[in-house]
């Protein structure tokens, strides 16, 4: 009763980096990287409540190993970010990290000598989380959102090509108070 | 930020003092404190309310400390009493020790001299007519402006077996930054002060491993020192730059 | 970071795998020098514990904290009292409503307007600080649970302190970090319809409580786990200064809201759970009870909640507007700005007054101190006179309470070092603060 059945001659089509997408966000393992009050949200999402495990993620790894998503749940301070820097340098790629939370953002509302401000000044980050902290459900979506782009994330020399235009998108964007739309934004 | 003149100085031998009348003596205490834009007056700049700051923390209180019309004042005199009476069993005086005693707020203050901080503490923990069991913490106050007295550091200890709680509070000059350790009395005050040292530099003798807690082994400063910058970033937002809430333009 | 050969002990604590096998086979060592954490499942946030192993057992455990210092202390500095509130709740983030409740008594204190607290203020503080004692001891089991493996204890934990979060959801807006409780009062009034979801609460937790009773209280693989580990007597407990839980655990039946009552908690009839065990189980037991006196205590808010403010009347203290939730989210009430934008250029003023700058605070500095549900709690605030905070600092139970892991592990095996950093239930939010 499978979708086979319904196709020509059993045969489904695709291409390579889809079939690759697929199995990797399919089977994302998250390795645990709660540091503040985000992580305690992090948890209910592994709750009942929640149940994170719809998504076959509820495995929090307990090592870096064996992970390929790393939720930056909480504020990183200087003294940690060293030790965030050698667990991710410590995953196998591909890897994947999620900055949840406005402090492993942008720092928040502490912008002082303690706070690293936004974690990627130490990882590079895929998807930012907003929030103060982020309701278990923007956790959830943005896991969804991190799945849209592992399943069309191009392999190869398609990727190197499109780190390049993307860079070069960035580059050629002004900041918003100089675009002549921008106000209005 | 204002100053916090009434630090070192001596005691004021006038019984204006008496915890009964402060309420009234602050009332009547000239104004105190620029307002918004620097104003002199009662930095109320927009005539409509009679927003007053008056007058500081007394500067040292007279006996008697008890307030009858405040119970949380009712053990004060008897503690001091206590404490004088316990101080004259060793080599310390009471008058070597305390400095001077501060009533506020339903709360007792002695601040005490840095050489009998060790004495008294082990008094105020063996003394059965004390018996203060239990050490909250001890924290650090800078206060750059009270010149040779800029390092506080403040000690909360609680009673269990008189459900009471005093307050100690030792200075000593920036230049040297020395306050006898606790900890061999009261071991809870390890970590304490291994912040208060990370955090305002006040070195406390006898610790017995007196390193950074909170920050990493390597940093430079004492980071909640008056003199030590916030360390905030300018924000920018939509291409528009935010400074760190430090170099703002400030009400104070 | 190998170990020289003369050393007798093998430091696995860190550096290249590599070199530690290496320096570990030449060497005939029998000791072990292990890292735990700063990030690691089985420890409670960002705790490092640098342990000495002897084959099983532990010879000697550090306890390295800092990996979550954010400076809070030092930032509030910069801002209004009003809005520290906002700071201090993010500390211990497991206890929000304690660290404002907390920060706000010491703040009043140094204002003088103690008595001045409108009585169904503080009786919101009381209702919303019991409710917040539930839900952090859920906390306190479900990872618990979740450290020594037994997953089902944590999903339960988290499943019921999800209805205390659907309660301070409907209240204050916010799961999590709610500045709720304001220097002079609370924010905002409770809403009408938190009634009856209190009191379906009521109805409904006695019976999860009783689950999870049923599920622990007996179990002989819990037992096994938690009774005789991690052993403190009172002597002990005082020397550490260890409050809450573990000094109720260890026979002595010391808590600030009877010994020092405030927000009126002298006017409420409730128990101090004791147990004489001092070791881990003792402390669940501990905590247990203290769910149920609380329930009892929230009982007695629903009847004794009368009508009236729940701010200071002082207009020089008090925030101006009133919240309401409008189109675009919780804001000014819209009475409140036709008001000030209409209505009165003085309200306007005063608005922008309080709102920009803020209250002043006369000189001086108070220390004020909450039973929160892991300890005593204490704030220590100084003010030079100014609308902002000249200095704040925190007492944090985990702070101190931390400092008991080595008395707790050493001489016990590596298994029940988690099982005792467990039991003191240290939040690293307000140990680095």
């Amino acid at each position: 009763m499978g979708i086979e059945e319904k196709l020509p001659s059993g045969i489904l089509l695709t291409t390579v980096e889809q079939v690759a997408g697929f199995v990797r966000k399919t089977s994302m393992w998250p390795a645990t990287f709660g540091l503040a009050c985000c992580a305690i949200e992090m948890m209910s999402v592994g709750g009942p409540h929640y149940d994170l495990a719809r998504f076959g993620m509820e495995k929090f790894g307990a090592t870096p190993r064996q992970a390929d998503l790393m939720i930056v749940a909480g504020r990183v301070s200087q003294k940690m970010a060293p030790v965030l820097r050698q667990i991710y340098d410590q995953m196998p790629g591909p890897k994947w990290v999620i900055a949840m939370g406005v402090c492993a953002s942008s720092g928040g509302m502490f912008n002082n000598y303690a706070i690293v401000q936004g974690v990627d000044h130490v990882v590079p980050v895929d998807i930012y989380l907003p929030g103060c902290p982020p309701r278990p459900e923007m956790l959830l979506h943005a896991v969804m959102k991190l799945h849209d782009n592992v399943q069309h994330e191009k392999l190869g020399a398609h990727r190197d090509r499109e780190i390049e235009e993307l860079d070069q998108r960035q580059l050629r964007t002004l900041p918003l108070i100089e675009r002549p739309e921008g106000a209005q934004r | 930020m204002s100053t916090n003149e009434h630090e070192g100085k001596p005691n004021l031998n006038s019984e204006e003092n008496a915890p009964a009348r402060r309420g009234e003596e602050r009332l009547t205490s000239p104004v105190r404190g620029t307002g918004l834009f620097g104003a002199q007056t009662t930095g109320d700049t927009s005539g409509y309310g009679g927003l007053v700051v008056r007058g500081t923390a007394p500067l040292g209180s007279e006996r008697p400390y008890t307030d009858p019309d405040d119970p949380h004042t009712a053990f004060f005199d008897d503690v001091a009493d206590k404490i004088e009476a316990s101080l004259g069993a060793t080599d310390v005086g009471y008058g070597d020790a305390v400095e001077r005693v501060v009533v506020d707020r339903g709360e007792i203050t002695f601040h005490v001299r840095r050489e009998a901080l060790l004495t008294l503490a082990r008094r105020l923990r063996d003394d059965e007519a004390l018996r203060f069991e239990l050490c909250i913490g001890v924290t650090g106050v800078h206060y750059p402006s009270d010149t040779g007295r800029e390092l506080h550091a403040v000690y909360e200890f609680r009673s269990i077996t008189h459900n009471r709680k005093i307050r100690l509070e030792v200075a000593c000059p920036d230049a040297d930054p020395h306050i006898p350790s606790i900890v061999s009395a009261y071991p809870t005050n390890d970590w304490h002060e291994r912040e208060a040292w990370d955090f305002f530099g006040i070195v406390f003798d006898g610790h017995p491993a007196l390193t950074r807690i909170q920050m990493p082994d390597d940093w430079h400063g004492h980071p909640q020192r008056k003199d030590y910058p916030l360390g905030g970033i300018p924000v920018e937002y939509r291409g528009a730059k935010i400074p760190p809430p430090d170099e703002r333009r400030s009400y104070a | 970071m190998s170990t020289a050969p003369t050393e007798d002990y093998i430091d696995a604590s860190g550096g290249d795998w590599d070199q530690v096998v290496e320096a570990a086979q030449k060497s005939s060592a029998e000791r072990l020098v292990v890292n735990m954490g700063p990030q690691h499942p089985s420890t409670h946030g960002v705790l490092r514990l640098i342990l000495t192993l002897d084959g099983e057992s532990v010879t000697e455990a550090r306890v390295g904290i800092g990996y979550l210092h954010t400076g809070i202390e030092k930032n509030m500095e910069y801002r209004t009292w009003t809005q520290g509130s906002t700071f201090v709740t993010r500390m211990d983030y497991l206890t929000p409503l304690f660290n404002e409740t907390a920060y706000c008594l010491a703040v009043e204190k140094l204002l003088g307007i103690t008595d001045s607290i409108p009585e169904r203020a503080s009786v919101i503080r009381v209702l919303m600080m019991e409710l917040n004692r539930m839900s952090s001891h859920f906390v306190a089991m479900a990872t618990f649970g979740m450290e020594l493996g037994a997953t089902t204890i944590m999903t339960n934990g988290f499943r019921e302190r999800e209805m205390v979060l659907d309660i301070f959801e409907h209240i204050t807006g916010l799961r999590m970090n709610h500045a709720y409780v304001r220097p002079g009062g609370v924010s905002q009034d409770l809403p009408a319809s938190a009634i009856p979801k209190i009191k379906e609460l009521l109805v409904e937790m006695p019976k999860r409580i009783k689950v999870m009773r049923k599920l622990l209280d007996e179990n002989p693989i819990y037992l096994a786990r938690t009774r005789n580990v991690a052993h403190l007597n009172l002597a002990g407990c005082m020397a550490l200064g260890l409050t809450g839980p573990l000094v109720r655990a260890s026979g002595l039946a010391w808590d600030l809201r009877k010994a020092q009552p405030y927000c009126g908690y002298e006017d409420y009839d409730f128990d101090i759970p004791v147990s004489d065990g001092g070791d881990v189980y003792a402390r669940y037991r501990v905590r247990v009870a203290e769910i149920e006196q609380s329930l009892r205590i929230v009982q007695q808010c629903m009847d004794r909640l009368q009508a009236g403010p729940v701010m200071v009347e002082d207009a020089k203290i008090a925030w101006p507007a009133r919240l309401a939730i409008g189109p675009d989210g919780l804001g000014n009430s819209p009475d409140h700005i036709a008001h000030i934008m209409g209505g009165s250029m003085e309200a306007l003023i005063h608005h922008f007054k309080i709102v920009t700058e803020g209250f002043r605070v006369p000189a001086g500095q108070a220390y004020a101190a909450v039973e929160s549900a892991k300890g005593e709690l204490g704030c220590y605030a100084v003010s030079d006179g100014g609308p902002r905070p000249y200095r704040t600092h925190f007492r944090d139970p985990s702070f101190v309470h931390l400092q008991a892991v080595a008395a707790m592990c050493e001489g016990g095996s590596v298994a029940d070092v988690v099982a005792a950093v467990a039991s003191i239930d240290p939040v690293m939010g307000g140990v680095d603060r």
